[in-house]
């Protein structure tokens, strides 16, 4: 391969949206719950997702690491399609990192094992580097003291940093969360919120869902609206919040903003 | 003058408790007598300990024979004959196994000991201590069955008694264990046709008695064996009492896969983790730690019933004891015997649930959820 081609590689591979979702339709049984979804994402952009509760915004982001299986369209993460292949889907979710509302550690292991039992049996890193860079990223989330500890003796909040450096040890590209604040004490909801922005300002790939305003308006690009399993507006943070154009979207924000 | 904040009649009450509450009285008024019906119960259970426990004691130890080989003087005697277990003890534990090499079970025993007390530590749990059961079980096997090493071969139609009771459990119960684990995830298996035979094998097995089970390896299942072929009958109890505990300990381990919960395996599936990975490293640690308690009641039910072994004609601890009892000379003391059989059984089973108490309050260790 020529230095010139190699380059133009290089260069098509940065161009390439990080997500593409292409008329994606899902379905519980009876239930539409997408209802055709278009979305593409580039590298490094920041999306807030709100909406009604029911709407189908986890649904959508789960689709996105396989954890539900969508029915109908396209779903291309970092240029590999996610289809039946278990190799495919395996590897993609290695590549995203996804943090719940209910944390979701594994209340047997130390926060230490928490973090190193991706890297040391998925990604195949020794023992002694995985536990290096569970510390470097517990470091990150303000936490490094409680490596010893278990989940359970953890504060919601700490928990939750403790579940945001467990995914960044995976080295993802692309970070999902699902309403990450929503189950928190209102007191801890900016400890974490703070280590979002921290991720947001070195440039990860993020999808948000969330309904706290104030993180959507300072790192988001764009902020989208769900309503019954569509994307019903989408606009940048200033725009969305100060002209809304749907009326479902007016009426949301009246709600939650009151 | 210091202020005087309360009456002195209210501050001697709150100091004073009420003084039967406290010290051995109290206790007794507390717990025995608080009411007319418990202090009834009381009276009736004081009443029966009485008449029970001053004549057990005489009858087992001050009235009692122990000497060996003394039939004659427990036939006089008031008390209970250790006799009967003191003259045939070598019987009873080591069955037919030839006189002059029992000191071989012996050790094998005390060998299996040894590496069940050294396997029950935490501390020991590495990929080492497997070489260290297979170097064991060698070592076992050689003592037992010999041949090897200039010792002279043992048939297994020969081993009996204790060894061979801890030989059917202690590997019945070992290989029971992970065959159930395998069966509860395959009754929980997404693919229908793993889960269909997961299920009916489990309720199957569950739809019949061990006997039956014991009577099918030793009579039926031989009858489909090419002529000429022969399977030790050792193993062929063996085997079904492993297909049989392991059912029971699937349906055990599936309710402890239940309570786990979802966003567990979604975590660990979302870090990339595929099926094995994700039960060995995430649910099964949790869901097999949720149903210690259950598991060791099966363990516990399980060890006792390889007694039933007794109806295919292997001779294990309650034959070798019961055939000992048949000898004219010994005739009439099978209270002795039993009891001596049940100290054996019981030691057996209080060991089984101390240490499973132990290992959970060992794996739940700040741990609290
Ligand atoms: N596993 C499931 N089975 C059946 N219905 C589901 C399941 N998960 C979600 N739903 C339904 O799909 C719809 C969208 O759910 P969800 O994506 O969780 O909404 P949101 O996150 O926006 O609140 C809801 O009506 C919900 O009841
Ligand atoms: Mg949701």
């Amino acid at each position: 391969m020529t230095q010139e081609t190699k380059n133009q590689a290089a260069q098509a591979a940065s161009d390439r949206p990080m997500i593409e979702i292409i008329e994606l339709h899902k379905w519980f049984g009876e239930l539409h719950v997408l209802q055709g979804i278009n979305l593409t994402v580039k590298r490094q952009e920041r999306i807030v997702i709100c909406g009604p509760s029911g709407s189908g915004k986890s649904t959508l982001i789960r689709c996105i690491n396989r954890l539900e299986e969508h029915q109908r369209g396209r779903i291309i993460v970092d240029g590999v399609e996610l289809t039946n292949n278990v190799k495919n889907i395996e590897k993609i979710r290695a590549e995203v990192g996804m943090v719940f509302q209910h944390f979701n550690l594994f209340p047997h292991l130390t926060i230490l094992d928490n973090l190193t039992l991706g890297p040391i049996w998925v990604r195949k890193v020794p023992r002694k580097k995985a536990e290096e860079t569970a510390m470097y990223y517990l470091e990150k989330v303000h936490i490094a003291d409680q490596a010893k500890k278990y989940p359970g003796q953890l504060s919601g909040g700490q928990q939750q940093r403790v579940a945001i450096a467990r995914s960044l040890c995976m080295n993802p590209k692309i970070m999902l969360f699902d309403e990450p604040t929503s189950a928190l004490d209102p007191e801890m909801i900016k400890e974490v919120l703070d280590v979002m922005v921290e991720l947001a300002h070195e440039g990860m790939t993020m999808i948000v869902v969330t309904h706290e305003m104030g993180f959507a308006k300072s790192v988001a690009h764009r902020v989208l609206f769900m309503d019954y399993g569509r994307i019903i507006e989408e606009n940048t943070p200033e725009a969305f919040f100060s002209n809304p154009k749907h009326e479902r979207t007016k009426l949301f924000l009246s709600q939650i903003l009151r | 003058m210091a202020m005087e904040p309360y009456p002195q009649s209210a501050q001697a009450e709150v100091v004073k408790p009420p003084p039967t509450s406290v010290g051995v009285l109290g206790w007794i008024k507390d717990n025995l007598f608080n009411g007319y019906f418990n202090s009834l119960l009381t009276i009736v259970t004081l009443f029966f300990l009485y008449k029970i426990v001053p004549p057990f004691v005489r009858w087992a130890f001050i009235d009692s024979v122990w000497c060996p080989d003394c039939a004659e003087a427990c036939k006089k005697a008031a008390g209970a004959c250790w006799s009967i277990i003191t003259s045939n003890i070598r019987f009873i534990i080591f069955g037919f196994y030839p006189y002059a090499e029992q000191w071989r079970p012996l050790i094998a025993m005390f060998l299996l000991f040894g590496l069940i007390y050294y396997s029950s530590k935490n501390k020991n749990w590495k990929k080492s201590l497997i070489y260290v059961w297979i170097v064991g079980l060698f070592v076992m096997g050689v003592l037992m069955k010999g041949g090897l090493f200039g010792l002279t071969s043992v048939e297994s139609t020969k081993w009996g008694g204790l060894p061979l009771t801890l030989l059917l459990s202690v590997f019945g119960l070992t290989a029971a264990y992970p065959l159930g684990v395998i069966l509860a995830l395959g009754r929980r298996s997404k693919m229908p046709g793993i889960r269909w035979m997961s299920i009916l094998y489990i309720e199957l097995i569950r739809g019949v008695p061990l006997i039956s089970l014991l009577f099918m390896s030793s009579i039926i299942f031989p009858l489909f064996l090419p002529e000429g072929v022969t399977i030790n009958k050792i193993l062929r109890a063996q085997v079904a009492i492993i297909l049989f505990t392991a059912a029971y300990i699937a349906e055990v381990v599936r309710g402890g896969l239940q309570g786990i919960p979802k966003g567990q395996y979604e975590a660990a599936e979302s870090l990339g983790l595929n099926y094995v990975l994700t039960m060995r490293l995430v649910i099964l640690p949790q869901a097999l730690k949720i149903v210690i308690p259950p598991t060791v009641s099966i363990l516990i039910s399980a060890f006792k019933d390889t007694s039933l072994v007794v109806i295919i004609a292997l001779w294990d601890l309650m034959k070798t004891t019961q055939s000992v009892l048949s000898h004219p000379k010994w005739m009439g003391f099978s209270p002795e015997a039993y009891i001596f059989l049940a100290i054996l059984y019981f030691l057996g089973c209080f060991s089984m649930s101390n240490y499973s108490r132990k290992l959970e309050r060992e794996l739940s260790q700040g741990e609290e959820r």
